[in-house]
């Protein structure tokens, strides 16, 4: 079978071995699992599926995979599939960032690179070319974001230059993946990092990384994409998507942020204090008053006209020196609304700091608004942290981010993620602090709340995502379970869900591949395929947290209570009929009620493979152990 | 129709979106190729993105230093073109170049330059349909005595104080 599209091939490093070698991939599982998120729940479940639930997805056994998919180079904006078993739920997440590594990766003759192991002390994986070096990184380890990227691209570029610009002229310079010191201290809220404000922070990889001494993945490859099935008809609809995404105005000029504070004044769906409000009536953000807090450009991802980054720079006052993209809508929610903190100078700060120390801003968000919760009911107290915890104090969540990513004091609770930290308070405390966790299979929700039901997605979104809290993969309707294998979908072919054009992707993705894939039979089998196996592995969990059927396949408890406040105070999930939609969602999928996939289904999409595993999953459930 | 032409090139309004890269290499190339692309935009500092290419110098050191006549001018449009047959890879060219923006192909190891697409730039094009015009074309008489490119270091460097200061 001749392969357009791919290489055929990942790149496979091994830091206990200190070795490197080429894994061939079959033509037929790329068909069947296409790239990124797709490609990685099978290969997780190859590799580690007879024993999912020891595996410690901070001990050497896990893989960290970096995964392009098809569409790499061939759909405007670039992104990379980040993946393994994770830390944070224990199955396996999708994990996408905007990174030109994925360009880098195919040029290098690779679909992807396979990290297994630890290294014995902190080192760098560097790919250029063919040749594929594991060097020593400890005068990078213990460094911030910036400074990390500086190091690196001095050192990179400056041998790059060296060793090829006299004799052929200059090439571009290397992209890489890094993390800060939350990655290095193995911190589950950690994100593997690029540039310096884009995160693949759901799921934990920034804490894989750290777990394997692994400070960056960095790669230059000189070659073309691979070559696409019909290369013409890519051109002509790589133009027609460059087209309709140009006319796309708004939300070129102001990106997600232009949704900021506008979620909660009209839709009240953002997470307010830790979610005991969605509403307030500040208007600090949004277009108006935050466009004068902008770098005045457009910045984006390779390919990407739509260009919907901003970087914000304050370059005077207290804040001097914070540096990041826009910021985004879920960090003007997470870092800003959800801490009390609605002073925009305030909120470009605390995402810039969460950067800087290789952060998820969502999920570090989520933690430190559930422990100003914590200390606003006297749980924890001024003695336990150090400091007054107080709404709205930015210099004291400043501190708290700090001492998460060094794991100080409470930071070193609050560094295993609002779940395990409310699991180990409650302990400590005797109290139920799970009530306070705003969170769906140990990750924190998305800032899109569910109360009002004017959000995009519908109340029992969180409570069946494979993928836990992770607003970007929640399905967003009920007919449509097509909603989550759609961000399967974009994650997979690993193109930006904000520019993935239906009409355009799928054809984009036969013209390259020539595989017989359309949205229908995406919908149908392909998607269904991934989150099976998905859903199987975070089902069999472990080793330290396991997720019961059911009883955990729901909504964090906050969004039972009534909204307090605003427009829609009063609303609230309903019990009933979040279990009637749930069910009625898992039988869509071809899994039984309690959303453990049948045995025809499994036939169906050929995933015979994970039988042995769902019999245990179902004698389990029956005899209630 | 065309007179020789520049492409004038304003780093401030770049958006690093390599919709010209991508352009430069499905046209030259068949596909999408970063590196065999006649422009680049390098991003040495994340969002200072610095498009560089060829800005053929009026006393073209390139087309001197060649010892095998491959390169010349083309009248028309004042662009460098290669004559890959005569080309032996020697990289006199490259070396010559002030600004590093002739390279070697990475894979037919060939002298590669920006030809200004006979006239009608696509990378232009496509920067301007974006609605960036971080690049435009003007008439070289409009260019004043003797520009050349300057190495992305150098501009990156300007771009980074102008963006975010000290
Ligand atoms: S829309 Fe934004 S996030 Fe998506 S590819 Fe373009 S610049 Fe990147
Ligand atoms: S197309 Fe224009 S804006 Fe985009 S990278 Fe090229 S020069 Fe910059
Ligand atoms: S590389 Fe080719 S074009 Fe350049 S100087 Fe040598 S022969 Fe001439």
């Amino acid at each position: 079978m001749q392969l357009y599209g791919y290489h055929g091939r990942l790149l496979e490093v091994d830091l206990s071995r200190e070795r490197s070698r080429e894994v061939e991939i079959e033509p037929e599982i790329l068909e069947q699992y296409v790239g990124g998120r797709g490609l990685a729940s099978y290969l997780l479940w190859r590799e580690l599926g007879g024993s999912w639930r020891e595996v410690d997805p901070l001990g050497p056994e896990n893989l960290l995979l970096l995964l392009t998919g098809p569409l790499t180079g061939y759909y405007p904006g670039v992104k990379l599939a980040v993946s393994g078993k994770s830390p944070q739920s224990n199955g396996i997440v999708g994990s996408v960032l905007s990174s030109e590594v994925a360009i880098e990766l195919k040029a290098a003759g690779y679909d992807g690179l396979v990290v297994r192991g630890r290294a014995s002390s902190p080192v760098y994986v560097y790919v250029e070319g063919d040749r594929v070096e594991i060097r020593e990184a400890a005068h990078l380890w213990g460094l911030g974001g910036r400074e990390t990227f500086r190091k690196l691209m001095e050192e990179l570029w400056g041998e790059l230059k060296r060793r090829r610009l006299a004799r052929e002229g200059l090439t571009k310079e290397p992209s890489f993946v890094y993390i800060g010191p939350a990655g290095e201290n193995r911190v589950r809220t950690a994100a593997v990092m690029a540039k310096i404000a884009h995160a693949a922070g759901y799921g934990g990889y920034g804490a894989v990384m750290g777990s394997k001494n692994l400070k960056a993945v960095a790669v230059k490859g000189f070659g073309p994409m691979p070559r696409a099935k019909r290369p013409e008809l890519v051109k002509i609809l790589l133009r027609e998507a460059w087209r309709r995404l140009v006319r796309r105005t708004g939300f070129r000029q102001w990106g997600t942020g232009s949704g900021g504070y506008y979620f909660a004044s009209v839709t009240s769906s953002e997470p307010v204090r830790n979610w005991q409000e969605e509403w307030h009536a500040n208007r600090a953000f949004g277009p108006q008053n935050f466009e004068a807090h902008w770098v005045k450009r457009y910045w984006g991802d390779y390919g990407c006209p739509t260009t919907c980054m901003k970087i914000s720079a304050i370059r005077s006052g207290a804040h001097r020196g914070a540096l990041t993209d826009a910021p985004d809508y879920e960090m003007q929610a997470y870092l800003g609304a959800n801490l009390g903190v609605l002073e925009p100078k305030a909120c470009i700060y605390l995402s810039s700091l969460a950067d800087e120390l290789g952060l998820c801003g969502i999920q570090t968000g989520n933690v430190a608004g559930f422990a100003a919760e914590l200390f606003q009911r006297g749980i924890l107290t001024r003695e336990d942290i150090g400091f007054d915890l107080r709404w709205g104090d930015a210099k004291a969540f400043a501190k708290l981010l700090e001492m998460i990513a060094r794991r100080e004091g409470i930071g070193d609770v609050l560094a295993e993620g609002t779940y395990r930290a409310a699991l180990r308070i409650s302990k400590e405390k005797g109290v139920d602090a799970l009530q306070y966790a705003v969170v769906s299979k140990a990750i924190g929700v998305g800032a899109h709340g569910v109360r009002s039901a004017k959000d995009f997605l519908p109340d029992f979104s969180y409570a069946v995502c494979v993928q836990g809290g992770d607003h970007t993969s929640a399905p967003t309707g009920l007919r449509g379970y097509k909603s989550e294998v759609s961000s399967a979908f974009d994650d997979s072919a690993v193109i930006c869900s904000f520019n993935s054009i239906r009409e355009l992707a799928f054809p984009l993705l036969q013209a390259v591949t020539g595989f017989d894939i359309d949205e229908e039979r995406w919908s149908r089998e392909h998607g269904r395929r991934i989150l099976t196996i998905q859903r199987v592995a975070l089902l069999e969990g472990g080793p330290d947290l396991r997720w019961r059927p059911g009883l955990d396949d729901d909504l964090p408890p906050r969004f039972y209570e009534p909204l307090p406040s605003g427009p829609f105070r009063g609303r609230a999930a309903n019990r009933e009929e979040v279990a009637a939609k749930r069910k009625e969602y898992f039988l869509s999928l071809g899994w039984d009620e309690q959303g453990i996939p049948r045995d025809e289904t499994l036939e169906e999409l050929g995933l015979g493979f994970l039988k042995p595993a769902v019999s245990r999953l179902r004698s389990e459930l029956e005899h209630g152990s | 129709m065309s007179k020789p032409l520049f492409i004038l090139r304003d780093p401030l309004k770049c958006s690093g979106c390599r919709l010209c890269e991508v352009a430069c290499s499905l046209r030259h190339e068949g596909t999408v190729w970063p590196e065999a692309s006649r422009i680049k935009v390098f991003e040495l500092f994340p969002g200072v993105d610095v498009p560089h290419t060829c800005a053929q110098c009026r006393d073209y050191p390139c087309v001197k230093a060649c010892g095998y006549g491959a390169l010349k001018p083309d009248e028309r449009t004042g662009a460098v073109l290669v004559d890959a047959e005569k080309c032996v890879s020697c990289g006199e060219c490259v070396k010559a170049c002030p600004g590093k923006v002739m390279r070697l192909h990475p894979a037919t190891r060939k002298a590669m330059v920006c030809d200004l697409c006979g006239g009608d730039p696509e990378c232009v094009k496509v920067c301007v349909e974006a609605g960036f015009n971080a690049l435009t074309v003007i008439p070289y008489e409009s260019v004043t005595l003797h520009v050349y490119s300057i190495v992305p270091d150098e501009v990156s460097r300007r771009l980074y104080e102008t963006l975010f200061g000290e």
